[in-house]
């Protein structure tokens, strides 16, 4: 027989366990400094995780073998990105919410990214048109965020700059070479840029939460990184012969939750093994 | 094995050149490729390395088909940064086999044409999560125990592909059989898979060696050459033996109620493949041979326009360099 060991558990230890890392806890009140920056994280967050799910589509698809390779690599910084991004915020919402229970578990309304990033892939063209109306708008903003006042997000920034460095170097040559490139490549490029031109403005509209986590210092005022934004396309479309669209309509929603009818089927795919098998671990 | 049933071409050159070679081989040298080699080296070679080029693009398929299905984030960098892997050997092995005198589109219209092949082992689908578990542990298993030998073949750019290519390729299996433990020590479900998983790529696994020596016409002439170093029974022998052990950790049953030990020879006895269903994957009849062709055609097909205006974009600033200088 056994040696009989005494319990030195306590009976509710699960609760305990729980409570410790804020499961149960109440969500955060709408307005308060804690659910401003938690909402400005999973839109960071949720523009990496999409991104990089659309891009990540491509494998094995590419128009050619570097391609895939690149693809690749985008796809999975991106995916890098997004475990920091959501990992801070769920650290930041204090309720025992993980970067994957954020990413797997939440549905359309709750997330919080740009309408551009969740745009089917479409052709090569539209694809690239797509990243690179996003590096030019994501280089400046992790630039600014080096600056925040929290340095958690500053550091993230930094680490993430750094490959976002690249990625707008790729991402602005290849349209350079496409738009440049034959009649044809050139007027796929321009159909793409005319097809995603009204996704491009919403990363630069504020609302009440991006002027407070400004106001506060955590992140920059969205309209600020417009004029670093419209340098660069300006000089990457010229040089491209490519021409940039008259109307400055943007599409609206992503980042308040409202998102287009891609988005459903888009977290169908992602999310379907985590909403199946929810008591698995993976 | 990436290369299956890769033909050596007869040989009819000069008899002291084709002495000479093979006393360079003998003596264990690397053949470079400005070296004179037998054209049937060359072809055969060509032939091999671009199938297990193939193999590796095709490859990127089913593996692919679970990356937008991952479980978690890190799964899902985990699988991209495999299927990336496997991009990366695909140009290593195009690369080495460009320098045999045949360029990579060749070799793409190749395989698209169906002249050449890619191992059958892509030609099966992967249905659960599991699967892509069961790919990496097996199948990366099994492709591992080729590779390995052929770090020493004799021709200097494969060999050296190999060696970058076997560390990757070991990093990968260990992530397979780290991700089918999960499932193996996890839900009923998740065992379920798992289990369901090895049932259907045991045996498609054990074909990847190719068929039984007996059986095998080609490897007389490649072994001489060291294209090949091992037999395809000594391989799957030595794969079986490695493999049992693994299944019986993680409590799967591997699906061969033959499959016994066996003192004498130090080695499992083991059930063959069903070699008919081989043959019919390789002429054209697995479950996805269609589909795997269809998706690399397509992205081919629709992939001419954005290699055709990179060129187009690399002519012109050639001319308008020289039109400035």
């Amino acid at each position: 027989m056994a040696p009989s060991l005494s319990d030195v558990m306590t009976p509710d230890a699960a609760a305990l366990a729980a409570a410790q890392k804020g499961e149960g806890r109440a969500p955060l009140k709408a307005g308060s400094p804690e659910h401003d920056l938690f909402t400005g994280l999973t839109r960071l967050g949720d523009n990496c995780l999409i991104l990089g799910h659309r891009v990540s589509e491509w494998c094995g698809h590419a128009p050619v073998l570097e391609e895939d390779i690149a693809l690749a690599n985008m796809a999975l910084d991106l995916i890098g990105q997004t475990q920091l991004w959501l990992g801070l915020a769920g650290e930041v919402e204090g309720r025992g919410r993980d970067a994957d229970a954020l990413a797997f578990r939440r549905d359309g309304w709750d997330f919080h990214n740009i309408l551009l990033v969740e745009r089917p892939n479409g052709d090569f063209g539209q694809t690239l048109m797509r990243q690179f109306l996003f590096d030019a708008w994501h280089a400046p903003m992790l630039k600014a965020l080096e600056g925040s006042s929290d340095d958690r997000i500053a550091a993230i920034a930094q680490k993430a700059g750094k490959e976002v460095a690249y990625h707008i170097e790729r991402s602005a040559d290849l349209v350079i070479r496409l738009g440049d490139g034959t009649e044809e490549s050139h007027a796929r490029m321009q159909a793409a840029l005319e097809a995603l031109w009204g996704y491009a403005g919403e990363a630069f509209i504020a609302d009440a939460v991006d002027t407070r986590l400004a106001e506060a210092g955590l992140m920059p005022a969205p309209e600020s990184l417009r004029a670093t934004f419209d340098e660069t396309v300006n000089a990457v479309f010229a040089e491209a012969a490519l021409t940039r669209p008259e109307s400055d309509f943007a599409h609206k929603g992503g980042k308040q939750g409202r998102h287009s009818e891609h988005m459903g089927h888009l977290l169908t795919d992602m999310q379907w093994l985590q909403r199946a098998y929810p008591d698995a671990k993976w | 094995m990436y290369a299956q049933m890769v033909k050596s071409e007869a040989t009819d050159e000069d008899p002291a050149k084709l002495a000479a070679f093979q006393a360079r081989i003998d003596a264990g040298e690397r053949i470079e490729p400005k070296d004179w080699m037998p054209e049937g080296y060359r072809k055969t070679l060509i032939r091999q390395i671009g199938q297990h080029a193939h193999s590796e693009i095709v490859g990127q398929l089913p593996e692919g088909n679970w990356i937008t299905r991952a479980p978690t984030l890190e799964r899902k960098a985990i699988l991209l940064a495999k299927v990336q892997d496997e991009a990366g050997h695909g140009l290593y092995l195009y690369c080495a086999a460009e320098t045999l005198g045949i360029s990579r589109d060749e070799l793409t219209e190749q395989l698209l044409s169906g002249k050449m092949k890619y191992s059958s082992i892509f030609n099966y689908p992967t249905l659960s999560w599991a699967d892509i578990g069961a790919v990496g542990w097996l199948v990366d298993g099994a492709a591992i125990m080729n590779q390995v030998p052929l770090q020493r073949t004799s021709f200097g750019p494969y060999s050296r592909a190999m060696i970058r290519i076997c560390k990757e390729e070991s990093f990968h299996q260990r992530q397979g059989y780290d991700l089918i433990r999960k499932m193996a020590e996890g839900t009923p479900e998740q065992k379920a898979m798992a289990q369901d998983a090895l049932n259907r790529f045991w045996y498609p696994s054990l074909m990847m060696f190719g068929p039984s020596d007996k059986d095998s016409v080609h490897s007389t002439q490649s072994m001489a050459w060291k294209i090949k170093i091992n037999t395809n029974d000594e391989l799957r022998q030595k794969f079986v033996d490695q493999t049992v052990p693994q299944a019986e950790f993680l409590g799967l049953t591997i699906p061969d109620e033959h499959l016994k030990w066996n003192e004498d020879k130090g080695g499992y006895d083991f059930s063959e493949p069903d070699w008919n269903e081989f043959y019919e994957v390789l002429k054209g009849n697995g479950p996805c041979n269609a589909d795997r062709m269809e998706a690399r055609t397509r992205a081919w097909r629709d992939g001419e326009w954005v290699r055709d205006g990179l060129m187009a974009h690399a002519r012109k600033q050639t001319s308008r360099r020289v039109a400035a200088e």
